[in-house]
């Protein structure tokens, strides 16, 4: 039996009311993303990669069109249903990190297992063990304000990761890393690929990224461009 | 899921000890000023009753006056002692005004032109115990006792109204007055004339003396000082002591119920200060919407990115409830505290006896909460209520 693909948009709009103007950030994208699949996005600045990555991350609705995960519309869920969905199946890393100013990075990481049914006891060696992976169990009692912009950008990979979520959606995860960073980044998502059924769909302006990835989508001014 | 929401609220007030502490401030002052004023309303209530109660609720008087100086039974001459052996009678004795035909009083038998020196004051007689029983108090001197009534001496005690008209100031020279032609020696002068104002500008002889010079046909008026509680009881044994065939003859002023005018003037005391503590809580109510508004409005970006991860609607208003609601309680712990030791401070300087509703202590921590509730829910229920992504750009 043929799986249902992770992801399927069909004819997928969003518009955005600026004042006056409408922006139309994505139009009638159409996209198909099988389980285990690696896609990058490309595209100039404002074409629409992250308004498509929020709405595969379920932070956004589309203003039409359909985004069916893992054959089920989610256009139709109930709030909770996509909370849980979030917590458990998807991991996204922000372009901006979105890290807690307040906390240490190690609580920051820890923060993408309390939503989950991940049991307490097993959550701070989760946490531990995504920061080590991202090569900063050193700096796990820091701040972020006290972090250099790589760290940060690093720490909320392991955030992203420590649930071990089927769907990672990342928006430029090594657009502040040195090559060499960048690619223990990269390293870590191919191990993760290989050891579990991971879905990567990674926005990026690295040709190096978009190298070791199956396939590249192009958008520009909201319209996929296909190559 | 529950100690999750614990941890994170927990985590949440921790975190940010200065903004924690700033918001509980608000409830503090909100909540301090509100027990306080409740607290010293009930203080400064139960004084003003307290006063009340010592003249007022202890003081029995019988009279045999009544309107339009009609008298149907006359008092005997031993009222005093008929009353005192009542139980519950702390001291009795009689004033009777004495009619004195119009006779002028002087210091000085001289006449003299210049300035006035003669005046027409009132004149009473009294039984030795009336003084107790009027609660006065001496200036100097002494009052009578029941020898000078029975060897009818010609002795007075002077009101500190009639004393200072008349010049006299010392007894030790045992000064003379003169009522018409009739002369007293002055033995003592009052300085508080208690529960018989009439007696504040008055000579006062004793009885004996008044019956044999001015003919005093009988004592018109008891006034009795009963024990604390025993008022109602001495106000309807009194009559039949004194005249046991026509006791419904006789009229007697009694104390209102104390329990219902203790209740009555506390309650107009209350209301003014409940409005005082409710404008002081509205104060402070508004004060920690405000910070709590603004506390959870600054927040809206983690918000956005604990809806990201994962949670909830309902986890993101129950953590921010919850973080409100314990500073709420935080604060209305405290601000009871602070409130209950302004009121024991204020009581003490100004040596009231502190007096606090039991209600107070407890049901101040509970407004503190609801404040805080009230106050987080808004901004909590809305912030939640935004879609991940626009919650995260507002950060
Ligand atoms: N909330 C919003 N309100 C109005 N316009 C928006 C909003 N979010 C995005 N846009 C607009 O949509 C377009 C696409 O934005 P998006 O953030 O997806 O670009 P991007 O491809 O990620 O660009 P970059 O590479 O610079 O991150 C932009 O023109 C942007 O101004
Ligand atoms: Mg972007």
């Amino acid at each position: 039996m043929a799986r249902e693909p992770i992801a399927l948009l069909t004819d997928l709009e969003r518009h955005f009311a600026a004042g006056d103007v409408i922006v139309r950030a994505l139009q009638s994208v159409c996209l198909t993303v099988e389980h285990g699949d690696y896609v990058t996005v490309m595209g100039p600045s404002g074409s629409g990669k992250s308004t498509l990555l929020n709405i595969l991350g379920l932070l956004d609705r589309p203003t039409a069109g359909t985004f069916h995960l893992d054959g089920i519309d989610v256009g139709t869920l109930t709030d909770r249903d996509r909370c849980h969905l979030r917590a458990r199946r998807i991991g996204f890393v922000f372009q901006s990190f979105h890290l807690l100013a307040h906390i240490s990075a190690f609580q920051n990481v820890k923060l993408g297992t309390i939503y989950t049914t991940t049991p307490r006891a097993k959550r701070r060696t989760l946490a531990y063990e995504a920061l080590e992976r991202v090569g900063l169990a050193h700096r796990a009692d820091f701040l972020p304000p006290t972090m250099s912009g790589g760290e940060r950008q690093r720490v909320a990979v392991a955030r992203a990761i420590v649930a071990n979520p089927s769907l990672l959606l990342c928006d430029e995860p090594t657009g502040n890393l040195d090559t060499e960073t960048g690619s223990t980044v990269l390293d870590v998502f191919a191990e993760l690929r290989q050891s579990s059924d991971l879905t990567l769909i990674v926005v990026t302006h690295d040709p190096d990224v978009g190298d070791r990835a199956d396939r590249t989508v192009h958008i520009r001014d909201g319209f996929m461009v296909t190559t | 899921m529950f100690f999750d929401l614990i941890s994170e609220a927990r985590t949440g007030l921790l975190t940010r000890p200065g903004r924690t502490a700033l918001t509980v401030l608000g409830t503090v002052l909100g909540v301090a000023a509100l027990v306080a004023t409740l607290g010293i309303a009930k203080s400064a209530g139960n004084q003003i009753v307290g006063r009340f109660d010592e003249l007022a609720a202890t003081s029995v008087v019988v009279t045999s006056t009544l309107g339009n100086d009609q008298v149907l039974t006359l008092l005997p001459w031993d009222s005093e002692q008929r009353i005192t052996r009542l139980n519950g009678v702390a001291a009795a004795g009689t004033i009777t005004p004495v009619a004195t035909g119009g006779a002028l009083t002087a210091a000085v038998p001289i006449h003299d032109p210049r300035g006035q020196a003669e005046f027409q004051l009132p004149v009473f007689a009294v039984s030795p115990g009336l003084f107790a029983a009027a609660r006065t108090q001496l200036l100097t001197g002494r009052t009578f006792d029941a020898g000078h009534s029975q060897r009818q001496d010609n002795v007075a005690v002077l009101g500190p109204g009639a004393a200072r008209r008349l010049n006299v100031t010392y007894i030790d020279r045992l000064p003379v007055i003169f009522v018409g032609d009739q002369a007293f020696v002055v033995i003592g002068i009052l300085e508080q004339v208690g529960r018989t104002p009439d007696l504040a500008d008055a000579v006062v002889i004793p009885e004996g003396t008044a019956q044999h010079i001015y003919q005093l046909e009988a004592p018109t008026t008891v006034q009795i000082d009963v024990e604390i509680g025993a008022a109602t009881l001495i106000a309807e044994q009194a009559p039949i002591a004194l005249a046991p065939n026509t006791p419904q003859d006789l009229r007697v002023l009694k104390p209102a119920e104390p329990t219902q005018l203790r209740a009555d003037v506390a309650d107009d005391v209350n209301v003014l200060f409940l409005i005082l503590g409710g404008v002081a809580l509205l104060v402070g109510a508004i004060g920690i919407a405000n910070v709590t508004l603004v506390s959870v409005l600054e927040r809206t970006g983690e918000i956005g990115l604990r809806r990201a991860l994962g949670a909830t609607k309902y986890a993101i208003t129950a953590q921010f409830l919850l973080e409100s609601a314990t500073m709420g309680f935080m604060g209305g712990i405290i601000g009871t505290s602070i409130g209950i030791a302004v009121v024991a401070v204020v009581a003490t300087t100004r040596t009231w006896t502190p007096v606090i509703d039991p209600w107070i202590p407890l049901a101040a921590p509970i407004v503190g909460t609801l404040t805080g509730l009230v106050a987080g829910a808004y901004p909590a229920i809305r912030a939640a209520g935004l879609e991940p992504v626009a919650a995260l750009h507002n950060a």
